[in-house]
């Protein structure tokens, strides 16, 4: 009987040798360890030995059993391992085949241009202020210091709605967001007439001019204006606002330039251009060889406009300011026509 | 406003260069577009500026600078015929340095033909070999080197040169002819090389449009002292009175009319210099009357108007012509001197005499009285107009001037008179005529120049700068306004060539302005917000259109903005033809174009434009937008403004790529799945789909969608008759539409999350076989019903039909999710469930168990 052991030992581990996968080591290991493997047999057979041989077949039979065990355990981790480096040696792939693609959403680059103001101009403590696309002549001319016939309305061409309007006051849609302006002053002062509360408002929307559609203009655009107004702001206020905006929007060095100019609403009123970006101000194509940038354009809150909105002008002062996102955009993404915007070819909408 | 910069060293002498000079005014906010180089040399010691040219310039530049070597001035001393050409003569020159033979067509040279040698010499700009002008025969500006060459047998290398191809005017119709007392030989740069600031004037410079205004600017801004214009004209004639009477009968809209004398002129053309002048300011030269008028114009600003005294005399038979100024009859016609009829209104000033109107006031004179060759004696007006009402008949008439364009921005009153006599003066000059005593001035309504009266602290207030008194003064009165300091405050009085300055709190801003324009707006510091904050407020509707965005852009879809002006016709594409009924839209009365012509009413037809414009590009549509749609609203002005959520899908559910994938198209559920989990995701209540019907969707493939129990908005496959409106691909493409207001009103301030459960779930699967006309959604309901709080959840995940289901049945199968926060739930409680489910669903609709 441990003649008969020690062939089975010798057996199993000779058929070891030969074993080289996976498959094969559980052949072995049925073969040889399995409920009908020989080993198992002598198992069996036990009960039918006499008492005395049983002690030394039994621990022969165990030892038998555990090297195998051993032996089987060893082969398995080698093939194993042999298993993993031959897989890492030969699994190859293209990684240069393109991946796999998801349909990822985009936001419009003028909600993300936009977004960007907000968010500066709400550090600020800048509140958004929405207000209605068409208007009376009243909320976007006439308040705001254009009376009928002035010369300032040639800048800003309306379109105007047909119907029977008052002839002095038609309905038109907005050349610009500030009679949003109007509408915020007059809520505010509506509260408190005595001593109406400040203000720090940006206003941003869709506007609306008679222009002759290209590369360069558009009839629709958006607009973000801004309002500020209280008991001690100034226009050295409004340049140190306008010129840290300027900073976060378009770089840290990024210069602010303000020059006189002229919009009924305002006055002292400034046009804001920004030392080029592109060029750093050695002039380039994008700022027409300048070194500068038109970016805004702003200035102190007229007397009567803040008289229309219910403040008195001998008390509170206030600035404004106005900005294109579609400019803004173009400058920073070299967009070269103004018309891609409205036109939503996902060729142009997918490239943000 | 075209400004030649020896025009302005008439009045203030300039120590900067035109390049720092140009900026210094547009900061001050005299904007300058351009500078363009007449002569003098240019920056970078460039002889032209190409747009290739890559330095910076902060200032647009253009032009050509004379070589003083090469162009010279040159005396022709004798103009002798071609030998082989009828149409050149050889000039014999004298270029200084000897003599030449240049050739040339000039037309004004052909009379001193074959004369011999000329009594005095013609001076001429003279361009020796190798000089850099620009071509003559082409048109615009195109530079090119005179070389040496035979043209018709003859010799040529140099010539007498023309404005074209100086760069002063675009005439090209003869040499220019120099002054007599012009140096032979010295550098025609030195002579009169100039260069032309091109200005934009906003209207609150109205002020400077004009040589004196931009000079008196200058003169503030580099601290310089304006010289003064010498108003005192000889008058040696006898005097004008009797001889012209005048009447205003509205002061209000003209209130000072002034009028001169000049006999015995004579009408020949002006001097070169002032030829040169009026060219490099953008007018042309006509003769000595009536340049005297523009020069005069542009020099001050107050248009002029010449007319023939004789024929005045001759229409007043023989008498004193009787001026007077009044408003037209509504529908009074007059013929304006460029032949256009003009039918007037009530409000049009006209000026007239006793035979009848004579011009619009203010803006162009008829021909009749015009000064033309013959003109003897020239009465000259200059008046004062209410500008509003110049810019109304301007509009009304559809006429422009350069007097208009100065009248509509307002000029003040004392101009008239000073306008009169630099006119009456520059005709003396230039015609040898003599001016009669005296004017004839009827001022009925002088201004009062408003004075302003402020503080330092109002200074503080609004620029936040502390300036002196003393400080101020000086900027202000620079600018001529007249300052009286009485300690820390001021009394300005506005100069009488401005109406820009108001009265009381509008007069100071506008002295704020002035002030913060001369000190610099350089100078000014940049500070931050030191004013209280204002009472906060949020803006939950943006928040929520925002957050709407994100999810969407998170669920694959691209945002897309639209025109919100569109035109009928291509709207109504968005119904099918049958359902066409006439809208009433909000038109625009002066449309740029047909197409765009309304506001729109459908966003969903908004975005069936983006999907047929992207159908050739892209496989897989999926687009939304968020944006305004316009009603106009019975008895109101304004109209309603609504704000919808678009989102439209069409094409592949996946992009395809180099392992075939999921190929199929999308349809109903993939819009309904992507509005569903919008909807939850901005935590409304409860949503539900149900059959709907709607003109631009497929009758039997449409819902109406429901938060709580609000309809907020309708989804579908677009109607197959729809679709066929516009240029898309077969496969279906769907729909939502949902209004924007009422989905916010249903988002809540909060919500609350549940725990994670604790005691496992029961899962089990039920198919029933239901009719096919049962709603996948009644059955869910009744589950619920039936099985209350212990079926947390219920999923259909099959859907089958024909075979086992029978005819007209379909089999549906759910998982369900049995579930207690408090415990384990054991076998026995979901049989119990289980049965009482299908028992339910056996009575409510007869659905059978699958088994």
């Amino acid at each position: 009987m441990l003649n008969q052991l020690e062939e089975i030992e010798q057996a199993a581990l000779v058929a070891l040798d030969e074993v080289e996968d996976e498959q094969a080591m559980e052949q072995w290991r049925v073969a040889n360890l399995g409920r009908s493997s020989p080993l198992m047999a002598v198992f069996d057979q036990m009960r039918d030995l006499p008492k005395d041989e049983r002690p030394a077949i039994g621990r022969r039979s165990n030892e038998v059993k555990q090297k195998l065990e051993k032996k089987h355990s060893e082969k398995a981790d080698l093939i194993n391992q042999l298993a993993l480096q031959k897989s890492l040696e030969t699994e190859r792939l293209d990684v240069t085949m393109p991946g796999r693609p998801v349909s990822l959403g985009r936001l419009h680059p003028i909600t993300t241009t936009m977004r960007q103001i907000y968010r500066i101009f709400a550090e600020m403590g800048f509140q958004i202020y929405q207000s209605r696309d068409v208007e009376t002549d009243e909320y976007n001319f006439q308040l705001l210091n254009f009376p009928p016939h002035h010369p300032a309305r040639e800048m800003q061409d309306s379109f105007y709605i047909a119907g029977h309007y008052e002839e002095d006051n038609p309905v038109l849609l907005r050349t610009h967001t500030s009679p949003g302006q109007i509408h915020k002053m007059r809520e505010h002062s509506a509260i408190n007439p005595k001593d109406p509360p400040e203000i720090r408002i940006i206003l941003p929307g869709m506007c609306y001019r008679h222009e002759q559609i290209s590369a360069r203009a558009e009839s629709q655009f958006t607009q973000v204006e801004g309002l500020a107004v209280g008991k001690q702001i100034t226009f050295s206020d409004l340049k140190g606002t306008l010129s840290d905006f300027n900073k976060r929007m378009f770089g840290q060095n990024v210069r602010s330039r303000f020059r006189a100019s002229h919009f009924p609403f305002t006055e002292p009123s400034a046009e804001v251009d920004i030392e080029c970006f592109v060029c750093g101000g050695e002039g380039c194509p994008v700022c027409k060889r300048t070194g500068w940038l038109e970016i805004l354009g702003c200035g102190m809150v007229h007397p009567i406009v803040l008289q229309n909105g219910g403040y008195d002008p001998n008390i509170y002062t206030g600035f404004a300011f106005g900005m294109g996102p579609e400019r803004i955009t173009m400058l920073r993404h070299r967009v070269e026509d103004i018309r891609y915007f409205w036109a939503n070819d996902v060729r142009f909408l997918e490239q943000f | 406003m075209k400004v030649p910069i020896s025009w302005i060293k008439d009045f203030v002498d300039i120590e900067i260069s035109i390049e720092e000079l140009a900026r210094q005014l547009t900061m001050a906010g005299l904007e300058v577009e351009e500078i363009n180089f007449v002569g003098l040399p240019m920056p970078g010691g460039k002889v032209e500026i190409h747009s290739s040219d890559e330095q910076r310039q902060e200032t647009k530049i253009t032009g050509l600078e004379w070589d003083p070597d090469k162009i010279v001035v040159g005396a022709i001393l004798e103009v002798m015929p071609h030998p082989n050409a009828d149409r050149l003569v050889l000039c014999r020159l004298d270029d200084g340095e000897q003599e030449h033979i240049a050739l040339t067509g000039a037309p004004n040279l052909f009379d001193f033909k074959g004369k011999g040698p000329l009594d005095s010499a013609i001076k001429v700009a003279y361009a020796r070999e190798g000089a850099r002008i620009f071509d003559g025969h082409q048109s615009g500006q195109v530079l090119t080197t005179l070389k040496r060459a035979k043209i018709r047998g003859v010799d040529s290398y140099s010539m007498a040169c023309s404005e074209k191809e100086l760069g002063i005017s675009d005439d090209h119709e003869g040499v220019i002819i120099l002054a007599e007392d012009a140096t032979v030989g010295i550098p025609l740069v030195d002579y009169m090389g100039d260069a032309v600031l091109d200005i934009a004037i906003t209207p609150n410079i109205a002020r400077d449009a004009n040589i004196v205004g931009v000079a008196r600017e200058i003169a503030a801004l580099t601290g310089k002292e304006l010289h003064p214009l010498d108003l005192d004209t000889p008058m040696g004639g006898p005097p004008i009175e009797g001889r012209v009477t005048l009447e205003i009968k509205k002061p209000k809209l003209n209130p000072r009319f002034v009028l001169g004398l000049i006999e015995d002129i004579e009408i020949r053309p002006g001097p070169y210099e002032i030829q040169r002048r009026l060219h490099l300011a953008g007018m042309r030269p006509i003769n000595n009357i009536v340049d005297a008028t523009n020069y005069a114009m542009l020099e001050i600003g107050e248009p002029l108007h010449a007319f023939d005294y004789d024929v005045l005399v001759e229409r007043a038979n023989g008498n004193a012509p009787a001026i007077y100024t009044r408003t037209a009859e509504s529908g009074e016609r007059l013929t304006t001197l460029d032949e256009v009829e003009h039918i007037l209104d009530d409000f049009t000033v006209l000026v007239c005499d006793s035979a009848g109107a004579l011009s619009i006031a203010g803006v162009m004179g008829g021909a009749e009285s015009e000064v033309n060759g013959q003109t003897r004696n020239v009465l000259l007006e200059g008046a004062a107009w209410h500008f509003t009402n110049i810019r109304r008949t301007l509009s009304a008439q559809r006429m422009s001037s350069e007097a208009a364009y100065r009248f509509s921005r307002g000029v003040h009153p004392a101009l008239a008179e000073a306008g009169v006599r630099r006119g009456l003066e520059l005709m003396r000059l230039w015609s040898g005529g003599i001016v009669s005593q005296g004017l004839v001035d009827n001022y009925p309504q002088p201004p009062v120049d408003p004075t302003v009266e402020f503080t330092t602290g109002d200074v503080k207030r609004w620029l936040g700068i502390d300036l002196g008194v003393d400080q101020i003064k000086d900027l202000l009165s620079r600018l001529e306004f007249s300052v009286q300091v009485q300690g820390d405050q001021l009394s300005v009085k506005s100069p009488d060539h401005r109406l820009d300055i108001g009265d009381g709190i509008v007069g100071v801003a506008d002295i704020m302005e002035e002030i913060a324009r001369i000190y610099g707006y350089d100078l000014i510091p940049e500070t931050r917000l030191s004013d209280s904050l204002p009472p906060q407020h949020g803006n939950l509707r943006l928040e929520i259109a925002e957050t709407t965005r994100d999810q969407l852009v998170n669920l694959g879809l691209q945002e897309v903005i639209s025109h919100r002006l569109t035109a009928s016709d291509n709207e109504a594409r968005h119904k099918p033809p049958s359902e066409q009924v006439d809208q009433d839209y909000l038109e625009i009365s002066n449309p740029i174009t047909s197409d765009r012509n309304v506001l729109r009413q459908s966003l969903l037809a908004s975005l069936l434009e983006v999907a047929e414009r992207n159908a050739r590009v892209a496989r897989r549509l999926a687009f939304f937008e968020l944006g305004e749609v316009f009603f106009p609203q019975p008895d109101q002005m304004l109209p309603l403004e609504q704000l919808k959520l678009v989102i439209l899908l069409g094409g592949v559910r996946e992009q395809t790529y180099w392992q075939p994938g999921d190929s199929s198209v999308m349809d109903f559920y993939d819009l309904k799945g992507l509005v569903e989990i919008l909807l939850s995701g901005l935590k409304v209540g409860s949503t539900k789909f149900l059959t709907a019907e709607h003109p631009s969707f497929h009758p039997g493939k449409c819902a109406k969608i429901f938060i709580e129990d609000e309809v907020i908005g309708i989804c579908g496959e677009i109607h197959p008759l729809v679709k066929a409106n516009y240029d898309l691909p077969d496969d279906p493409v769907l729909a939502a539409e949902l209004d924007f207001d009422k989905i916010f009103t249903h988002v809540p301030d909060r919500y609350i999350v549940e725990p994670i459960p604790v005691f496992p779930p029961v899962l089990e699967d039920l198919a029933f076989i239901v009719d096919e006309s049962t709603q996948v959604q009644e059955i869910m309901e009744l589950i619920q019903e039936a099985g209350g709080d212990a079926v947390a959840e219920i999923a259909l995940f099959d859907v089958y039909r024909g075979g086992q289901a029978g005819d007209g049945k379909k089999s549906l199968a759910f998982s369900l999710k049995y579930q207690k926060p408090d415990r384990t739930m054991t076998d026995e409680e979901v049989s119990q469930i289980r049965q009482k489910i299908v028992k339910h669903l056996g009575q409510k609709c007869g659905a059978i168990l699958r088994t």
